[in-house]
């Protein structure tokens, strides 16, 4: 809402400047955007008199004027190349000395030859509009030689305000007024307005089909206004000043209502109507072109305004073609309606509209405007147009007019809300000053808010309003008291902190991406799963919810490698999106990104990028975080997104919970990313859920370590030999180390050397030569028998 | 024979000097106090004078073994100590090459920027609760007093899902969650992703948003006042003003947004703050109760305050990030900065 500051205070005027008076619309929660001046920084521009114009010697779009801009007897040559100059016009003059907006300075100059004292101006010259099709004319009575900042009164503020939702009823001057009226304790000088008696017996049938959508709807007919009528000046400047573009003058005056009195109206041309006004829902296959040109297909929740034949409006939205009034419109029909929030709002949106209209119908107009409005646009209609009014025509619903029933507001609930006692005489000063009713019974009063006043509904309401008359800033702070209680801490449990903090500590950076992912990259990496789309993405490669964490960490690895970074440790935590059964399962994942060197480059340390087993590192730092690393396996497995050789699905229990391999080859070539780019993901459930540690006792004896050296076949995985040594070696086997494993000479082709560190101790005595021997007997035999194994020389 | 043992005491003692190393030395030991050694064998010798003398001559000879051997351990020593001081400085190293072994990463400023928050909400007694993302529309609106055709939904721009669900727009769904599922007191914040279908220089189409939910007998306007207060300063670390400005959500009654005074020019008023001195940084109000009573809480016995933040907006002022869209990026050069 923009409010010119001088307009303001016609309605009223608090003894403080623009800068205050905007603090206080802020403070009192009608926030102030901006504060600008209602025109552009000129001086020495006056209102001149175009006496004569010739045309220009050596310029066919030139012409030479002769001006009376009210500079001593002899009246200014100003060459001029506006279309519109015409003798007897009255126009901006910018005389030499004078500024123009953006620091133009005005000098006595030549044109093709041709001296020029001055300028003639546009509108957009003078930073006053857009409008540059020609000069900007001004009336005929305009006073020769005025500074046209007087003229125009341009020494004024335009305040913008942001109005929440709630305050449908300051989208008016009348209500910025009563706001500021209020937070100065003044008196508000409204212009009067007197109902206008009808000069004809013009009327003109109205019949409401809809009276819940439209429980109040007012017209008029007015006949014989005169067409060629120019709306004044001073009008023109308020609409501009209001963001409004002056139209012609009905158009003009039902917007000036708007911008005053917050009511929207619509004018129509009565010759183009038939039959009478019916307010009604769309009927199924109807279309309606509107104002703006564009043809739409009514939905049946569409209020409509309609003659006998056809939808002639959007009901509180937009006007139609063809029906509205136009240069030659004679008798007009004024509507001045009230509609019911709840059937305006979303029905603009839905046809891609926001209308000046449906933004205030759709946050409430006062039901009790519209004869005010209608009375006020009459008046202002016949002062510009002339023409005979018709008697006020009115269809309205007492059933469907909102009501306002009496709120009951208990100063123990002011004081238990608010947290600071506000004196019952404060409490009814501000509940009167904002237009509400208030009945005292001591201190629990019933208050009955006006009728412009669609957000007081509840108690809390009226203590909100308690709260911002008095002032937000003028209650007292105060720390919040509360009984101390423990929150429980489970200990077994590991957080989503220590998860990242072992990454960051490993040398990850922490990525964070969008949680929509390209469609085709996700499908690539991901084909499961059935990605989850949005209905309205922002764009085709933010389309569907990620499913895996790896789309957004390649991305992320793409646009760290294209800026010369060859090292790239990422990881991120979040959701994944699965659809599954019907359900949508939104778990959380922690995934990491790695290539480049494993250690950051440095004296001492060779160089190749990282393989698998730096990736399963990591990784296995998760899986011990929670003390239960044995519940967790690798096995090799098959991911499309990975190198069919070098990919580990990793179990908890038997239970898949995450994937850890190269990325594959393929993707690396079409997503340029390295070869030596590794993946993993893991579901965060499984690696938080951990153990909370029991004391073993730490035996008192020696441990004692024997090495095997074994050969088998290449295709026997570690895995499944460690699990067998442990099962073989029972309770003394305390930990197994692999130490080496080693394929080449000295080692037939297709068998792989392997070597086991196996660390025995037993906790009641100190083992012995032949103990020892058992337990790598049992080791030995079980790993040929079961493995195919031999015991290397 | 005190003239005998004495040139050889000043042999002995010239040998120990001489010695210039450790084996040197222990030859001239062996030379003159070994068992065959030339101070022995004086020693051997007493048996051959008279009776009255060898107690005098024994002692002259145990002096002058005395003399040796205390010579020979501090030469010993000396030498000891100038092998190690030669040994040392061999392995002397250049102190200045850097040391080896991996270099830690770190964590997003956006999720340090969290971490900051919960902690010093957690010291109140705030839990953290969560949600899911994807939120039904009684959730994210219906609930929090939103009805259908709310204006207020249009200032959303919500993503939605072709079954009607949608991207949750704000972390106050988690609000009605716990509400839901638990009794009061309560005291919750809800940290996490919220999403709008905005993407310009100043919107990201997901950002981060944190909730905070306390209910209880008696909390109200004046002690939502008293813990933001509270929290902006020990956030920034300093003493800035703040102000609390009426303002609409459907689901506080009273509301407010909170603004402090501008971090960047200390309320002198720059481009930041669009030259007002202040920046607008918490939503807030009072349960409203409506909200209450979707999730049956009894509007008479409790009260509420709820509040809610932009992550992303709090990282940027304490960090003097310029630019939004690079919390998004994962620029490496980026995140470093915030080790």
């Amino acid at each position: 809402m923009k409010v010119s500051e001088q307009w303001l205070r016609e309605w009223v005027n608090p003894p403080v400047g623009t800068a205050e008076l905007a603090e206080q619309l802020t403070m009192a929660g009608l926030e102030v955007d901006s504060i600008e001046p209602a025109a552009g920084g000129f001086d020495s521009v006056v209102v001149g008199e175009v006496l004569e114009v010739s045309p220009h010697p050596d310029a066919d779009k030139l012409r030479v004027c002769r001006v009376d801009a009210g500079q001593g007897a002899d009246p200014l040559q100003i060459v001029c190349g506006a279309p519109n100059v015409h003798q007897g016009m009255r126009a901006p003059v910018a005389l030499v000395g004078g500024k123009l907006p953006g620091g133009l300075k005005i000098k006595k100059a030549k044109l093709r030859g041709v001296e020029s004292f001055g300028m003639l101006c546009s509108a957009r010259e003078l930073g006053l509009s857009e409008d540059h099709a020609g000069l900007m004319a001004l009336p005929a009575d305009a006073p020769v030689g005025t500074d046209i900042r007087d003229y125009l009164k341009l020494e004024d503020s335009i305040i913008e305000v942001d109005l929440t939702p709630n305050r449908g009823d300051c989208l008016g001057m009348e209500g910025i007024a009563r706001e500021v009226a209020l937070l100065n304790d003044c008196d508000l000088t409204p212009p009067a307005i007197e109902p206008v008696a009808a000069q004809v017996e013009d009327s003109f049938p109205v019949t409401v089909d809809a009276p819940a959508a439209c429980p109040r709807y007012l017209g008029r007919v007015i006949r014989g206004i005169d067409p060629g009528a120019v709306t004044p000046l001073w009008m023109q400047e308020r609409l501009r000043r209001g963001g409004i573009r002056p139209l012609g003058p009905v158009i003009d005056v039902t917007n000036y209502v708007l911008l005053e009195l917050g009511q929207p109206m619509h004018g129509f041309d009565l010759g183009q109507l038939q039959d009478g006004i019916r307010v009604r829902f769309a009927a199924p296959g109807e279309k309606l072109t509107l104002l703006d040109g564009r043809e739409v297909a009514l939905a049946a929740d569409s209020l409509v305004i309609a003659d006998a034949r056809q939808p002639l409006a959007l009901a509180g939205v937009m006007g139609g073609e063809g029906s509205g009034v136009s240069d030659s419109t004679r008798d007009v029909f004024l509507e001045c309606a009230f509609f019911d929030p709840l059937h305006i709002a979303g029905r603009a949106r839905a046809y891609g509209l926001q209308t000046d209209s449906s933004y205030r119908f759709e946050r409430g107009v006062d039901p009790e405007l519209q004869i005010r409005a209608l009375d006020r646009a009459t008046r202002l209609l016949l002062d510009i147009c002339g023409g005979r009014p018709g008697p006020v025509i009115e269809v309205s619903s007492e059933a469907h007019l909102p009501r306002r029933p009496a709120i009951r507001l208990r100063s123990a609930r002011i004081r238990r809300l608010l947290g600071f006692e506000l004196k019952p005489a404060e409490v009814v000063g501000i509940l009167e000053g904002l237009g509400c009713a208030v009945d005292a019974e001591r201190e629990d009063w019933s208050v009955t808010p006006p009728s412009h006043r669609f957000d007081l509904a509840i108690e809390a309401d009226l203590i909100e309003e308690l709260g911002r008359v008095h002032g937000y800033n003028r209650l007292p702070s105060r720390a919040p008291a509360g009984r101390l209680q423990m929150t429980p801490q489970r200990e077994e449990q590991i957080d989503g902190r220590r998860l990242r903090l072992a990454l960051v500590e490993r040398g990850y950076q922490e990525a964070i991406t969008y949680s929509f992912v390209d469609a085709g990259l996700q499908e690539r990496l991901d084909p499961e799963h059935r990605a989850i789309p949005l209905a309205n993405p922002i764009s085709a490669d933010l389309a569907v919810m990620r499913s895996t964490l790896w789309p957004g960490l390649l991305g992320a690895l793409g646009h760290n490698l294209r800026r010369q970074q060859e090292r790239v440790r990422l990881f991120e935590q979040g959701l994944n999106f699965i659809s599954q059964d019907n359900e949508i399962k939104q778990e959380s994942y922690i995934a990491g990104v790695l290539c480049g060197r494993p250690l950051p480059e440095q004296w001492g340390v060779a160089g190749a990028g990282v393989d698998f087993y730096d990736a399963k590192a990591d990784v296995e730092a998760l899986l011990r975080l929670g003390g239960c690393f044995e519940a967790f396996m690798f096995e090799a497995g098959q991911h499309p997104a990975l190198h069919p050789g070098r990919s580990a699905r990793i179990l908890r229990d038997g239970r898949a919970v995450g994937w850890l391999g190269t990325l594959h080859p393929r993707h690396a070539e079409e997503l340029e990313l390295p070869a030596d780019t590794q993946l993993f993901e893991l579901e965060i459930a499984a690696v938080a859920a951990g153990r909370k540690a029991a004391f073993e006792a730490i035996s008192r004896y020696p441990a004692i370590r024997r090495d095997l050296a074994l050969l088998v076949d290449e295709a026997v995985p570690a895995g499944a030999i460690a699990a067998r040594v442990r099962q073989a070696g029972g309770a003394r086997l305390k930990e197994l180390r692999i130490f080496d494993v080693y394929q080449g000479k000295g080692v037939e082709t297709g068998r792989k050397s392997i070597a086991l560190g196996l660390i025995l101790q037993d906790s009641s005595r100190t083992l012995t030569d032949q103990d020892v021997q058992t337990v790598v007997d049992e080791v030995t035999t079980a790993l040929q028998q079961d493995l195919g194994a031999s015991l290397r020389e | 024979m005190q003239d005998d043992i004495d040139k050889l005491t000043r042999q002995a003692l010239d040998a120990v000097a001489a010695a210039a190393d450790l084996r040197a030395l222990d030859d001239v030991r062996v030379q003159y106090l070994g068992k065959k050694g030339l101070l022995t064998a004086q020693l051997k010798q007493l048996g051959q004078l008279p009776p009255d003398e060898r107690k005098q001559a024994g002692q002259v000879i145990n002096q002058a073994k005395e003399a040796v051997q205390q010579a020979i351990e501090a030469r010993k020593s000396d030498l000891q100590q100038a092998e190690l001081d030669r040994r040392l400085a061999g392995e002397t190293l250049d102190v200045t090459l850097p040391g080896r072994g991996q270099v830690a990463g770190g964590l997003h400023p956006v999720t340090r920027t969290l971490e900051r928050i919960e902690a010093l909400f957690a010291g109140l007694g705030f839990e953290v609760a969560l949600g899911p993302e994807i939120e039904d529309d009684y959730h994210n609106f219906e609930a929090l007093n939103i009805p259908a055709h709310h204006p207020a939904r249009a200032m959303h721009d919500t993503f939605y899902f072709e079954d009607g669900r949608v991207l949750r727009t704000h972390t106050s769904p988690v609000q009605i969650r716990v509400m839901e599922n638990r009794t009061p007191p309560l005291r919750v914040i809800a940290p996490g992703r919220v999403y709008r279908c905005d993407s310009d220089l100043t919107h990201t189409p997901m950002f981060h948003q944190v909730e905070g939910l306390m209910v209880d007998t008696d909390v109200s306007f004046v002690d939502l006042k008293g813990i933001l207060d509270d929290f902006l300063k020990h956030f920034f670390e300093r003493d800035l003003g703040v102000r609390f400005r009426p303002s609409y959500f459907p689901f506080t009654e009273p509301s407010a947004e909170v603004d402090m005074e501008c971090v960047m020019c200390d309320g002198k008023g720059c481009r930041v703050c669009s030259h007002t001195g202040w920046l607008e940084v918490l939503g807030c109000g009072m349960v409203h109760p409506k909200v209450f009573e979707h999730v049956g809480i009894d509007n008479e016995q409790y009260t509420g305050f709820a509040f809610g933040m932009g992550v992303e907006r709090l990282a940027m002022l304490r960090y003097g990030v310029n630019d939004l869209r690079l919390f998004f990026e994962n620029d490496l050069r980026f995140l470093r900065q915030f080790g």
